[in-house]
């Protein structure tokens, strides 16, 4: 491939090295020509400035000279004479000769001809010897600023303020890849402190009046988080501060925090302690700090407890074998609990009182740490079961002939234990059709210019409440034409059908789809996708198959952290109840009947720009009565793309127990569940990735066998 | 799927680095030779434009101007290629609205680095 971009480079310099020709021949007559300097200054600017990228370093090195002083030709500190013009022709030929040579390097008699070249250049321009004296900064931020493995320095815990210039935006940055970066460096946590956007009357919402704190304990050293700012640093205050090691000190008192953020001066919490209320809330009543700081200083003392628990963990090290059917009985009591208290909360703000409220708010403090704290024992990194395909990688290589190697990433990652219990088969499948029909033999490996050993790549990463789980190899791709013979001959699709690319590769899902054109030992014997579509089903996760023909294949899982409780959001529906998990939701908009639009069958909405379809629950589920005049479009993130539920009204957030629904409904596929609400009464929980699955399809079956290209 | 980047450099050579890296990433990608050769190429969804500073035409600091003066590209992060010679272009550059930069001589692994931080 290198090849290739030297050739192009090759063609480009030559034709450049023409055109320098010329236009030194024109400035030889009118020396005061703006517009061919410029020419000029561009053509050696490319030659040195390509040159160096495909490894013309002979080349880019000569020809950085020649290039300072056309600059200072340009910024009039060396003027145009004839003996100028005659030494850079002897220099642009000199490139050329370079260019001819075989490695772009040339043998000591060229190097010197060079050398030769450039003190002439040097006598004519004598202003100053090197005018492009190059100052060395930062050498490339991008490599400095890749996050490398955790070196095995001890981990330090730092908090960060990052304070944007109001006019952040106007340098396209986007502040949310910062912290992602951040985040990527070890145990993170972020708060965005809100106390300087003005009322809306002043607001200006191409500002950005928001500024951030946020704690990082990492083993990086404070340059690499120095780096992740690199391109900000003159457009944004950013001040990193090492806290104290955790096992230094012991756990420090929200006031204290404060006070060493600075944020309130040392005596000021002496003064208002003592009273009973907690200090921060004291502080902001006496208006010494704003609630936000608090919330900051709130953070860094949790963060600072889960970085102290984490240490405890690895300490100690001591675990307890507990049957599963155990955790299991207390999940279940953990669910009817939260259902409970939900029921506690809601009669406690209708009944009133002071008393009530606050014992319903304790309690719900508690089962949400109940909760948490339960959940958390039943979940695992899922790092020991991929450590165990490394011998399956192994065992199967060898047996198909083929080479391969197996990397993997994120095996911290946690997961509930049985859903981990539950993956193992369909990745074993995965992981089997990977190297069989994923990865080349060898020999067609070294003919398509790879290395011989494929790669079979295992991640897991958490994405809100799911864990994407990928699968990829190294290998050919998706053979799309021999999937769409396979699909017409299974009769899966028409013979004339058109199909989008990722609709061919959805093909392979389909039950009993195997396109091997052997059966071999492995994979082939016409159990395909379908079995892990089914595993992934009962776990409620979803599969995506992605291909690029010659560089290989990737296979997403997306698995729910957990399957027992869940966060939701409740909506309502002409008087019904229905909760939609907030993992899938990205916004609520109101729905403004004028900018909608209505097309065909398809209902779409235009949503910062971009066209998302929707769906109105009230006609989808036939419930009869009249929208109220302003309704609600939650926009889920789906399969399919981002999706809009149009209902009545939100209602708010919701601890949603899932039930599983009765026999009679288990072919309903957009229901996952069920769950019961405070005063009692059943709410059924929409499955947005299913719904509009369904909606699409209904949709696609009103137009045709047509579909738009994807 | 993929973002849309548009790269803008007069080097053929450079586009087609810049075309090879950004496309084995999962990107699509836009070429322009200079900044008057971008404008006319603007399309609706673009989500990032690099751009090399000296080119005929129109520089890589003009276009800057140009696309933060436009409502539809005015937060679009735009990622210049410089060299180390150029210090006060970078500035310029920086002053005009770009959003980060790449020195060259730059690996694909670098440019594919600065694009992830960018673009998140």
């Amino acid at each position: 491939m290198m090849d290739a971009h030297r050739e192009v480079y090759r063609v480009e310099a030559a034709e450049l090295l023409a055109e320098l020709e010329i236009s030194l021949l024109e400035l030889e007559e009118r020396p005061g020509d703006p517009e061919l300097v410029g020419r000029v200054f561009r053509a050696l600017h490319t030659i040195k400035g390509s040159g160096a990228m495909f490894g013309f370093d002979a080349i880019a090195a000569f020809t950085h000279e020649l290039e300072g002083v056309f600059d200072g030709v340009r910024e009039g500190r060396v003027s145009v004479t004839p003996e100028l013009i005659g030494v850079t022709l002897a220099a642009r030929d000199h490139i050329q000769t370079l260019l001819r040579a075989v490695e772009g390097g040339g043998d000591s008699e060229t190097a010197a001809a060079g050398a030769g070249i450039l003190e002439r250049l040097r006598a004519t321009v004598a202003v100053s010897a090197d005018p492009a004296a190059p100052e060395r900064r930062a050498s490339q931020p991008a490599a400095a600023a890749l996050p490398d493995e955790p070196a095995s320095e001890e981990a330090a815990t730092y908090r960060i303020r990052f304070e944007p210039a109001r006019d952040i935006f106007l340098s396209g940055v986007n502040p949310i890849p910062l912290f992602q970066e951040l985040a990527a460096l070890g145990h993170f946590n972020l708060i965005a402190h809100l106390d300087r956007i003005p009322p809306l009357g002043g607001f200006n919402p191409e500002e950005c009046y928001t500024y951030w704190d946020a704690v990082l304990t990492t083993a990086v050293a404070e340059n690499a988080i120095r780096d992740v700012f690199i391109f900000v640093e003159d457009r944004a205050r950013v001040s990193i501060q090492r806290v104290a090691s955790p096992a230094e000190g012991t756990r420090l008192r929200v006031g204290e925090l404060l006070v060493e953020r600075g944020d309130v001066a040392p005596g000021e919490v002496e003064k208002h302690l003592g009273a009973r209320p907690r200090t921060g809330e004291l502080l902001v009543q006496a208006g010494l700090v704003s609630p936000d700081k608090v919330e900051a200083a709130v953070l860094e003392q949790r963060h600072l407890d889960e970085i102290r628990q984490k240490r405890r963990t690895v300490e100690t090290a001591a675990t307890l074998r507990v049957p599963a059917a155990k955790v299991d009985g207390l999940v279940n009591v953990v669910g009817e609990l939260v259902t409970v208290q939900a029921r506690l909360s809601g009669y406690s703000l209708a009944a009133g009182g002071d008393e009530i409220v606050f014992i319903a708010e304790e309690v719900e403090r508690l089962t949400e740490l109940l909760r948490e704290t339960v959940m958390s024992i039943r979940m695992m990194p899922i790092g020991e079961t991929f450590s165990r395909y490394k011998r399956l990688v192994r065992d199967l290589s060898a047996e198909l002939g083929k080479k391969a190697e197996l990397t993997t990433e994120g095996n911290e990652t946690e997961l509930d234990k049985t859903v981990i219990e539950q993956l193992n088969d369909p990745l074993v499948h995965l992981i089997r059709n990977a190297i069989d029909h994923g990865l080349e033999s060898p020999e067609r490996r070294l003919a398509a210019g790879k290395p011989a050993v494929g790669k079979i790549h295992l991640s897991a990463k958490h994405a809100g409440a799911f864990v994407a789980i990928q699968v990829s190899d190294d290998g050919a791709g998706l053979d799309r034409e021999a999937i769409r013979a396979r699909a017409i001959e299974r009769g899966l699709i028409a013979p004339g059908a058109t199909l989008g690319e990722r609709e061919i590769d959805a093909l392979i899902l389909a039950p009993g789809f195997s396109t091997a054109k052997q059966v071999t030992e492995v994979s082939g014997r016409g159990v395909g996708m379908d079995v892990v579509q089914r595993s992934l089903d009962a776990l409620r996760g979803t599969l995506a198959v992605a291909s690029t023909p010659g560089q290989g294949t990737t296979v997403t899982l997306r698995i729910p952290l957990t399957l027992a409780i869940i966060d939701g959001l409740l909506v309502e529906v002409g008087g019904n109840i229905f909760v939609m998990p907030l993992a899938s939701i990205s916004e609520c908009i109101e729905l403004a009947r004028n900018r909608a639009e209505r097309r065909g069958r398809e209902t779409l909405l235009a949503v910062r720009g971009e066209l998302v379809p929707y769906v109105i629950l009230r006609e989808c589920f036939s419930i009869s009565g009249e929208p109220p005049p302003i309704e609600h479009v939650i926009v889920a993130e789906t399969s399919t793309g981002k999706f809009g539920f149009v209902v009545d009204r939100v209602i708010g957030d919701h601890h949603t127990v899932i039930k599983k629904l009765g026999n009679l409904y288990r072919h309903i596929d957009e229901l996952s569940g069920a769950t019961i609400l405070g005063d009692g009464r059943v709410a059924l929980i929409l499955d947005p990735d299913k719904l509009a699955g369904s909606v699409v399809r209904e949709r696609q079956g009103a137009h045709g066998a047509l579909r738009r290209p994807a | 799927m993929g973002k849309i980047i548009m790269t803008v450099d007069d080097s053929a050579s450079i586009r087609q680095v810049v075309r090879f890296a950004l496309r084995g990433a999962g990107y699509e990608v836009i070429e322009a030779v200079d900044g008057q050769d971008a404008l006319a190429r603007l399309a609706a969804p673009l989500h990032l434009v690099i751009t090399d500073l000296n080119m005929p035409r129109m520089d890589g600091i003009d276009l800057i101007r140009s696309l933060r003066s436009m409502a539809a590209y005015k937060y679009v992060p735009v990622i210049m290629l410089t060299t180390e010679s150029q210090e006060s272009r970078k500035q310029a550059g920086k002053a005009a609205g770009a959003t980060a930069w790449i020195v060259k001589p730059f690996t694909p692994q670098q440019l594919i680095a600065v694009v992830k931080k960018v673009l998140g």
